[in-house]
């Protein structure tokens, strides 16, 4: 088994729909049920986030994301699969439920 | 006296797939299965001149490059423990058996959807057509450390993605084997179609590589009528290529090929096919449905002779499936022909295909049977700005310079 990242892309910072939601929890339910789930969540806007730098003495914070661009991770699955079959598969179907494109990668594997 | 380099070759061209194939499944890493075939490969070209040529020549090269695999493993693993594991496996080659399914499963592995097209073209070329680096780069003018890089990453992320080496589950086996043979497609149509004004307009190693892979994978799936839809089409539209291109390097189009010169056992074969896929009565897919308008093609030993109608309704079918501009266009050009050019240019103009040079060509042809020289020459210019086939510029030109009148 390996473990997959699922994130979900999206170009605003509109939150999911509650037919979306309803449809996301559906899938949730079924990744628990046949063994994928391994963690998910759904993140908040780009704005509410922080870039920090620990690497040379006092720490410096910058307001609002490291990159600025168009399209934004939404929120994220990590599944478990035998294999990128089963992950696309998987994948395909949370973009369906989420309503949103979702960029799949492997973690790095031992 | 037998001539050991063509032994060898034709070892290789017959083998390749199969060791890599067994290789890749025993050690479950596509690099070690690539290189320790191509090491077996080397070390046959130094022994068997002295030693002779084995008498089971393929057996011989499985062995050889399964013991260097072992070696390489083993020498591997007094560095990395985790290798450990492989090695736990018998020492001995697997008899031969399920290898034809392991064949398959490299196929699906090589032209799997998570990669690159051109990635997945690169790769099938050379783990299983087992053309070199430098062979493939040439055939697709790209240089060879590009290419190979290209390979390179597309190795790494089967590795990194687990990209399964298996044949695909059955909910995903039709979209795979489209995958499939739409790489042995591209393959054959840039071999006959180049698009570099560059290269020979008519390249028969890529399309005789291509067709050779894909009589592979119809004996690997015999039962897809896809499969031997598209080797049908191959091998009909194969049957014309001396006769597409004149000694001039022209491009002849098929109204004026001399038929004499098409390769009649090619036309035999594919015609047979067509018919057996006629016979078994299922609702063909697309390559089919091409196979069947060529073989009406080939069929007739005059253009004259050719049953338009029949070709229509095969469009018909088609765009039925696929109803794309392209397609279309095609089935326009067959229209011409049966209800002449003015039907034709109606269907033509307003197909979004702007860019596209065949559309342009298409127009200056119904243009120029219609006695509009004017717009027929200003359609021709647009054609030979478009065009990137050597050949295809050739007649083009030749058609405008020939144009006569307003």
């Amino acid at each position: 088994m390996a473990q997959y990242l699922i994130s979900v892309l999206h170009d605003s910072t509109e939150l999911a729909t509650d037919e979306e939601m309803a449809a996301i929890d559906v899938f949730n339910e079924r990744l628990q049920a046949q063994g994928h789930w391994v963690f998910a969540g759904g993140l908040a806007s780009p704005e509410s986030a922080t870039v920090v730098d620990g690497r040379h003495g006092e720490p410096i914070f910058t307001d609002g994301p490291y990159l600025e661009s168009k399209e934004y991770i939404v929120g994220f699955w990590i599944i478990e699969a035998a294999d990128l079959d089963v992950a696309l598969r998987l994948a395909a179907d949370g973009s369906k439920h989420c309503n949103r494109r979702v960029e799949l990668k492997p973690f790095l594997s031992e | 006296m037998i001539d050991v380099g063509d032994v060898i070759a034709r070892v290789h061209r017959a083998e390749w797939a199969r060791v890599v194939a067994a290789l890749a499944r025993r050690f479950g890493d596509l690099d070690v299965a690539e290189e320790m075939a191509a090491e077996a490969f080397a070390a046959a070209v130094e022994r068997w001149p002295v030693d002779g040529v084995p008498p089971n020549p393929g057996g011989w090269i499985t062995t050889t490059a399964y013991r260097r695999a072992v070696d390489r493993l083993r020498r591997e693993v007094r560095r990395e423990e985790k290798h450990r594991e492989a090695l736990m496996l018998a020492d001995t080659p697997e008899p031969l058996g399920a290898i034809d399914d392991d064949r398959l499963r490299l196929v699906f592995t090589c032209c799997h959807p998570a990669l690159a097209m051109e990635a997945r073209v690169a790769l099938t070329l050379r783990m299983v057509g087992g053309l070199t680096v430098p062979e493939i780069a040439r055939a697709f003018l790209v240089q060879v450390p590009a290419l190979g890089q290209r390979i390179t990453r597309a190795k790494m992320k089967i590795k990194a993605a687990r990209i399964p080496y298996r044949v695909p589950d059955r909910e995903d086996l039709p979209a795979r084997v489209t995958g499939v043979l739409a790489v042995l497609y591209l393959i054959f149509n840039e071999g006959y179609l180049a698009s570099d004004p560059e290269q020979e307009s008519v390249r028969g190693d890529l399309t005789a590589e291509a067709i050779r892979l894909t009589r592979l994978v119809r004996d690997l799936m015999p039962a897809d009528g896809e499969v031997v839809g598209l080797l049908a089409l191959m091998l009909l539209t194969e049957a014309r290529r001396t006769a597409r291109v004149s000694a001039s390097g022209e491009l002849v189009t098929l109204g004026e090929q001399d038929r004499g010169a098409w390769d009649r056992e090619l036309i035999a074969e594919g015609h047979a096919l067509v018919r057996a896929r006629l016979a078994a009565r299922q609702a063909p897919g697309r390559y089919q449905i091409l196979a069947a308008i060529n073989a009406v093609h080939t069929d007739a030993p005059d253009i004259r002779d050719t049953d338009w109608s029949q070709v229509v309704a095969l469009y018909d079918q088609l765009v039925r499936l696929d109803p794309s501009p392209i397609v279309r266009l095609n089935r326009a050009i067959a229209v011409a022909e049966l209800d002449g050019p003015q039907v034709a240019l109606a269907e033509v103009d307003g197909l979004p295909l702007e860019g596209y040079h065949a559309f342009h060509a298409t127009r200056a042809d119904l243009l120029r049977r219609m006695g509009r020289s004017e717009q027929a020459r200003a359609a021709y210019d647009r054609a030979i700005g478009l065009a990137g086939n050597a050949a295809e510029t050739l007649y083009l030109t030749r058609r405008r310079d020939q144009l006569t009148g307003p």
